[in-house]
């Protein structure tokens, strides 16, 4: 559905986005991930159009962004990160100038200003000031005018930021309920939200592929079933540790400075046996006779996915082609 | 062409949206009322003086009337265009809101050419509504109609090069202040190249003059309907929306 060939972008001497190659299938839900400046926005916008590429190329839905504009343009809805919002318009009046900007039929345009302000769940505030919205009625709208016009290439850039928790879930539901359906490209710099809402990851960082593959990339260790545990029980530290590293297992054990009270300690443990090695851990502590106070999965911080995949570790198998 | 309707009537309709559209019809019919009664009072004043002096048998309505007026309102335009236009383009760019309206299927001169479109419209009822004066003088007297419309013409033709020329100003600056100040100064400009004669020489003058815009409208104002008059008005906005057009791309690269 997506197609992206040595896409390059420079502005004067910056590379935003350096060679990238990457495509997305028809209802796959692609993670676009990378830091800030990584060259997510740019790509985006060289895909919706805003500006050409200064070399290679990107097709949606067959239809190259540079030759043919105006019938790449018809198959994606596009949120920018910013939300820019005619503010002094409302709700309604909005997406109803949105469904003829997109050119859609009039009697075709109602019935479509209906069905998204259903989908996004703001048909109480159609006459309402877009000014006078929250941030997230603001990022509601900002979605129902993507989904106008029934496109079948959606472009999300950071759809949920600046959202509360319950507003997040929603939206990411939302999103969720698009796959199969609906080609869906979705950036973030937030690592739970891909793993949880995407079927597939892209991973940039400098305006270049870092990874691309599964969202089990962006588990430490990647494909491999490796990960990382964080343990805090009651007892002395040492005969802990000594416990815990003799656990099948566990690769590595390192004891964490000790923050709650003196008898408590925590420690972080490298895995490499998948999700039993949690259960292993917690029979280990509880049957020693020691209190187990907390046992939790680490996850990852971008940067930590971003060391282990450009350090190339074995085990991103799926890693960059 | 259903886009470009939306974006049009969006456009026109935003100006209804606040207090623009209503301020500027108020104020721009208060001031040529004004003009227009102390016109009227001063020709009644020259009538008088005719039916006792036969040199100044030859006064008529267009002339003493219409014309001054139609300069009247060129000035007036000068001061309210910069004001219809410095919005159109720089809010978009400042709010983002140009990166959403290129997403959708309409091409940068199609988003040029309907806000240039609808700027030129609020112009044009602005306009219209001054034609009550016109009403007048035809219920009152005889003045001749077409001579009127002509004059009409030139001014709509001129309304719509000043906003060519607001919606480049708009293109090249997301500073709405910036943009009014830019074509406001190019206006005025192009106001007073038609008194370079006395400046630069018989020679380079008339060739300056004849890029002056209120130099256009004169045989326009008197009635006259000249074809090069005419070319030149749509070449400018032309000249213009193109230039427009190609600033607006080449900004959204740099982008």
């Amino acid at each position: 559905m997506i197609q992206v060939r040595e896409l390059s972008k420079r502005f004067g001497a910056t590379v935003a986005v350096d060679r990238l190659d990457f495509s997305v299938e028809k209802g796959e839900i692609l993670g676009f991930l990378g830091p800030n400046g990584a060259g997510k926005t740019t790509t985006m916008r060289i895909l919706t159009g805003f500006f050409p590429p200064s070399s290679g190329g990107a097709a949606i839905a067959g239809h190259d962004v540079v030759t043919e504009p105006m019938a790449a343009r018809s198959s994606v809805g596009y949120l920018p990160e910013s939300v820019p919002l005619y503010v002094d318009m409302r709700v309604g009046e909005y997406l109803r100038f949105v469904a003829g900007a997109k050119g859609l039929e009039k009697g075709r345009a109602r019935h479509e200003v209906e069905r998204v302000q259903k989908a996004v769940g703001i048909s109480d505030r159609r006459g309402q000031l877009i000014k006078q919205l929250s941030k997230g009625y603001r990022q509601r709208v900002g979605l129902a005018q993507a989904l106008l016009g029934d496109p079948p290439v959606l472009i999300l850039d950071e759809p949920t930021i600046g959202l509360d928790p319950g507003q997040i879930v929603e939206i990411r539901s939302l999103i969720k309920s698009f796959a199969g359906d609906k080609t869906v490209v979705l950036s973030s710099h937030i690592l739970p939200e891909v793993a949880a809402t995407c079927s597939k990851v892209v991973i940039i960082n400098r305006g270049r592929l870092v990874a691309q593959g599964s969202p089990s990339l962006l588990r430490p260790g990647g494909a491999a079933g490796r990960g990382r545990l964080r343990v805090v029980a009651q007892g002395p530290a040492q005969l802990l540790a000594e416990l815990l590293s003799k656990v099948k297992g566990v690769a590595a054990c390192s004891m964490e400075d000790a923050a709650g009270g003196e008898a408590t300690c925590g420690f972080t443990l490298d895995t490499a046996g998948g999700s039993q090695v949690q259960a292993e851990v917690a029979r280990a502590v509880v049957g020693s006779g020691h209190d187990l106070i907390e046992l939790s999965p680490v996850t990852a911080s971008l940067e930590e996915v971003f060391m282990q995949l450009t350090t190339n570790e074995p085990g991103g198998e799926e890693a960059a082609a | 062409m259903k886009s470009f309707g939306a974006i049009y009537m969006k456009e026109l309709r935003s100006y209804f949206h606040s207090a623009t559209a209503y301020v500027l019809l108020v104020g721009f019919l208060l001031i040529t009322g004004y003009f227009f009664y102390a016109g009227v009072a001063q020709y009644a004043m020259f009538s008088l003086q005719a039916m006792q002096n036969p040199v100044m048998m030859k006064i008529n309505l267009m002339d003493y009337l219409v014309t001054p007026l139609l300069g009247n309102m060129a000035v007036i335009f000068i001061l309210v265009t910069p004001l219809l236009t410095m919005r159109l383009l720089a809010e978009e760019r400042r709010t983002g809101t140009i990166e959403l309206l290129l997403s959708y299927p309409v091409s940068d001169g199609g988003v040029v050419l309907a806000k240039f479109l609808a700027a030129w419209t609020m112009a044009a009822i602005m306009l219209g509504l001054s034609w009550c004066h016109m009403l007048i003088l035809l219920w009152i007297s005889e003045p001749h109609a077409p001579a009127m419309l002509v004059g009409y013409l030139g001014m709509l033709l001129l309304c719509g090069a000043f906003v060519s020329l607001g919606v480049f100003a708009s293109a090249v600056t997301e500073n709405q202040i910036v943009a009014a100040l830019i074509s406001f100064a190019g206006l005025l400009l192009l106001w007073v190249l038609g008194w370079s004669s006395a400046v630069v020489g018989e020679e380079a003058g008339p060739i300056l003059e004849s890029f002056s815009l209120t130099n256009r409208l004169q045989d326009f104002s008197r009635g006259l309907l000249d074809t090069a008059d005419v070319a030149y008005f749509v070449l400018f906005m032309g000249f213009f929306l193109f230039v427009s057009i190609r600033v607006l791309e080449a900004k959204r690269w740099k982008a």
